[in-house]
């Protein structure tokens, strides 16, 4: 409809220290809007103590049928993890 | 006591009446995301009430039969010596002993009236729950602190829609203006002095909304200058809510909200 707000892509971080990750999308006329819209919708059960919002049409993703050559080639590459390292205890969301 | 109850039953009907009239935009907002922001804030709001009835159903349960009856004629309150709960306050009350103010009684009609309403009170209840923060009643300077946080985000939301609105098309604008014209004649009794509120000034319990005025016109002046929106000249207003003298409209708000109870006393869902 030529008449409906934009779309934006909405994310949330959950806890300080922590990385915004997506959580889904809304309609809104502005930014100020689309952040007022998101502490709305997404945060109502205390999810949230930050909030990004960008228009989805500034996103760019990776086509779909390329996934073959995007993806598959680090399937056998074992030794670009780096599973050889011992964590301290202390370290967590790694 | 009795005017320590009337004062509570002045927020609390403010609060619940409000949540009421925002609770009917559910379903049917303008878009999705709005729909639901309406609806936490009228849940905030009949948040705000339940603390406020608790606390007033505990005092009208101390009165004795005599006080009680000097300070409510609804039949259905009155069969309750002190058993009363949150729910008698809100549901078994008559319109003449409710006390909000007419401007939250007043229909939604459209969005840009809705907006108005909102605008109109939510730069009130800032002002009114930074002053009962401070109050000498621990009870309620709680319910001010909190409430406080939500009025805070109710204002900036109900702010930029006037400022959307006035500052938006020709038709917007024109809209928004008529809104605002219309219900401004109903904040009168945001800001008069009722017998109640004089009493808990003297104690330090509540707070002179009448002084809170000049601060609420120049904050809400200056929203409407950036919504190119003009600021109703009127100084003339409609009074009475605290008085028990409502407009026809709080008549249908309690039919549908009280129905149910009334009907099936103590029904649960």
């Amino acid at each position: 409809m030529e008449n409906e707000w934009p779309l934006w892509e909405v994310f949330i971080r959950s806890k300080t220290g922590l990385d915004h990750k997506h959580v889904g999308s809304l309609h809104a006329a502005d930014a100020a809007m689309a952040i007022e819209n998101a502490r709305d919708v997404y945060t109502r059960r205390m999810e949230g103590v930050s909030i990004w919002v960008v228009e989805s049409r500034y996103i760019h993703a990776s086509n779909p049928d390329d996934a073959e050559a995007l993806y598959d080639p680090a399937n056998d590459k074992v030794y670009r993890h780096p599973t050889f390292y011992d964590l301290p205890d202390e370290l967590k969301h790694m | 006591m009795k005017f320590l109850l009337n004062y509570i039953l002045q927020l609390a009907d403010n609060a619940l009446i409000h949540g009421h009239r925002l609770s009917e935009w559910c379903g049917h907002g303008p878009v999705l995301e709005q729909d639901i922001a309406l609806t936490n804030t009228a849940l905030d709001h009949i948040g705000q009430a339940r603390s406020l009835y608790q606390y007033a159903a505990d005092i009208y349960n101390q009165l004795d039969s005599a006080e009680r009856e000097n300070l409510f004629t609804s039949a259905a309150l009155l069969q309750f010596r002190d058993q009363a709960t949150e729910d008698a306050m809100a549901y078994l009350r008559d319109s003449w002993d409710f006390k909000n103010a007419l401007l939250l009684e007043l229909p939604n009609k459209d969005w840009a009236y809705t907006i108005a309403k909102c605008f109109l009170y939510d730069n009130f209840t800032v002002l009114l729950y930074s002053a009962l923060s401070g109050s000498a009643d621990a009870t309620i300077a709680a319910v001010a602190k909190k409430s406080l946080k939500e009025a805070s985000y109710h204002r900036k939301w109900s702010n930029e829609w006037v400022i959307r609105l006035g500052d938006g098309t020709p038709e917007s604008h024109e809209r928004m203006q008529q809104a605002l014209d219309d219900y401004w004649t109903y904040t009168g009794d945001l800001f008069k002095l009722s017998e109640a509120d004089r009493k808990m000034l003297e104690q330090h319990i509540g707070t002179d909304v009448s002084a809170l005025y000049a601060q609420w016109h120049s904050d809400i002046a200056a929203i409407l200058n950036t919504a190119t929106l003009t600021l109703p000249a009127n100084e003339w207003r409609q009074e009475g809510g605290k008085d028990g003298r409502h407009t026809e409209s709080l008549g249908y708000i309690l039919a549908e909200m009280q129905y149910l109870q009334r009907t099936y006393p103590n029904a649960q869902w």
